[in-house]
């Protein structure tokens, strides 16, 4: 089977855009991307748009009236914040098939302000009266679990929201690019204990797409000279829990993902040289650091204390300023994240580049209340 | 601060009284419980009825009463919710004793985080809300008190 490279990459800056439609928003990414590629629409073979929004209303056929419709397969898929990371997979694994050598993944997304809310399953809505389930108390849950098992403390959960917005200061792209010191991230507005508004992740619009290709085509076209490999790809559902109808499991999903990632790479946590992995809030990234085995169990706290995953640490995570500064739009975020590794791969990430990256890991986990968990993730090699 | 509704310690409930969760029943005798189900091939404990286990595939259930208390295992003071919805409160997942785990709000402490402690004794105390509508029958939920 071949190698698998991203020949192009693009986002748009994230932000909110409410006069936009999503087809226009999807639209623009395609075409930075196709750009950053140097192809036409009319190279390319298949299509897969991820929307978590907009994967029931033919997105990928709506984006493709905007920019060319070429007639080619489209896919539209919905995987909660992992479906922007499902659909560039589902491309990844079309070109491994053999089934085509030229395809773009899109992921796109408008959002609305405030808070996202589920569905409801029962006769009444239950917030507040069955604990919560709002999002930043799910993630509440998951640090405090963290602090019962290891004493994390809201003042290292916090450190995340310092570091991410300052790696933010660095990314023209990101929505937010705000220093917050500790104090200011410690005294915002508790939202759900131990997280405060400047820990949750905002609700924006936006998109990212890929063009991804075969190594013989992009031989051929001469496209190698910034291609990026797709060593890994790999993607989970949540396994079974016995504590699973109180409290999601964004340990064991990930984890899953994680070490079928490594596997595949045949590589493991030590070559990793940087991370864009789903810090929705801050509790999430401490969890993620030892899920993502980063860090032996226990250890996410030290890790934030000691610098190890700021730019210039050991390990730099989410330097594009994560979900906490650049924003959550759902069905971008999991290309966003491929594009930001990939540029720091070709050495083109500017004042917040990762020196001598060679191997980059995304990962995006997204869970809806009451439904399933899914998670993702990719490791990227330079050429 | 509690979550609404009146509590139901030791009162039988009006049998059309609506849970607001598949998984809170009421007996013949009018008492309201939480319902489990025992997969009989691993002895995994579920909320509410099922088909299949979902951790061992088998197919063989026994219906079950979960315990009416527990153990907190994972607690969240709650300051922002949906529009609406009465802050703060104490959003709480409970073991129960035998089996079963279960999210619900933690009445009759305040809802600051000197008040509540990991491991904390619970007892699951039955509730009536009152629906909206005038004439409506009131929906049945419950929450956790310290023991």
């Amino acid at each position: 089977m071949t190698d698998v490279f991203v020949v192009g990459t693009d986002m748009i800056r994230f932000g909110r855009f409410p006069t936009r439609t999503v087809p226009d928003l999807g639209a623009e990414a395609a075409l930075l991307a196709l750009a950053d590629a140097g192809l036409s629409i009319k190279s390319v073979q298949a299509v897969y748009c991820g929307s978590f929004g907009e994967a029931g209303s033919m997105i990928g056929q709506r984006v493709l009236r905007e920019i060319g419709q070429i007639a080619v397969p489209v896919v539209n898929c919905s995987n909660a914040c992992a479906t922007g990371a499902t659909a560039f997979r589902e491309a990844w694994m079309a070109i491994k098939a053999g089934a085509y050598d030229i395809v773009l993944a899109l992921g796109v997304e408008q959002m609305g302000k405030g808070m996202l809310v589920s569905p409801g399953a029962g006769p009444i809505p239950t917030e507040g009266l069955l604990g919560s389930d709002t999002l930043p108390s799910l993630f509440a849950h998951v640090g405090m679990e963290h602090s019962r098992k290891y004493g994390t403390t809201f003042e290292q959960f916090a450190k995340v929201s310092v570091k991410n917005h300052h790696h933010s200061t660095m990314n023209p792209k990101a929505m937010y690019q705000i220093e917050t010191p500790l104090e200011d991230v410690m005294g915002a507005e508790m939202i759900s204990y131990p997280n405060t508004k400047l820990m949750c992740s905002v609700n924006v619009d936006g998109s990212a797409a890929a063009v991804l290709c075969s190594e013989k085509k992009a031989r051929e076209l001469g496209l190698m000279s910034r291609a990026v490999r797709v060593r890994a790809s790999a993607l989970s559902s949540d396994p079974y829990g016995s504590r699973n109808a109180a409290m999601p499991d964004f340990n064991a999903v990930t984890r899953i993902a994680a070490d079928g990632a490594y596997d595949g790479a045949g590589l493991g946590p030590e070559a990793i040289d940087l991370v864009e992995l789903h810090d929705c809030f801050a509790t999430a990234e401490i969890v993620h650091y030892e899920n993502l085995r980063l860090c032996g169990d226990g250890e996410g706290g030290r890790m934030i204390d000691e610098g190890t995953t700021s730019l210039g640490g050991r390990i730099p995570v989410n330097v594009s300023g994560g979900l906490l500064s650049k924003g959550h739009p759902l069905g971008a975020t999991g290309i966003a994240n491929i594009c930001e590794i990939a540029t720091h791969l070709r050495g083109e990430a500017g004042r917040r580049q990762v020196e001598g990256a060679r191997i980059g890991m995304t990962h995006v986990a997204g869970h809806v209340v009451d439904m399933g968990s899914a998670c993702a993730v990719h490791i990227l090699e330079k050429v | 601060m509690g979550s609404g509704g009146m509590d139901l310690n030791d009162i039988t409930v009006s049998s059309t009284a609506r849970p607001i969760v598949g998984y809170i029943k009421v007996s013949r005798e009018g008492e309201p419980y939480l319902c489990g189900t025992r997969c009989e091939g691993c002895a995994e404990i579920f909320l509410g009825p099922r088909r299949a286990c979902g951790r061992c595939g088998g197919q063989d259930f026994t219906e079950t009463r979960l315990a009416p208390r527990g153990r907190l295992y994972n607690y969240t003071i709650v300051h922002r919710s949906f529009p609406g919805v009465p802050t703060p409160f104490v959003s709480a997942i409970v073991e129960l004793d035998g089996g079963g785990v279960i999210k619900g709000t933690l009445d009759g402490v305040p809802a600051l985080l000197d008040a509540v402690q990991f491991d904390m004794p619970v007892r699951v105390v039955f509730k009536e809300i009152a629906a909206a509508g005038a004439g409506e029958e009131p929906f049945l939920g419950f929450s956790f008190r310290p023991l």
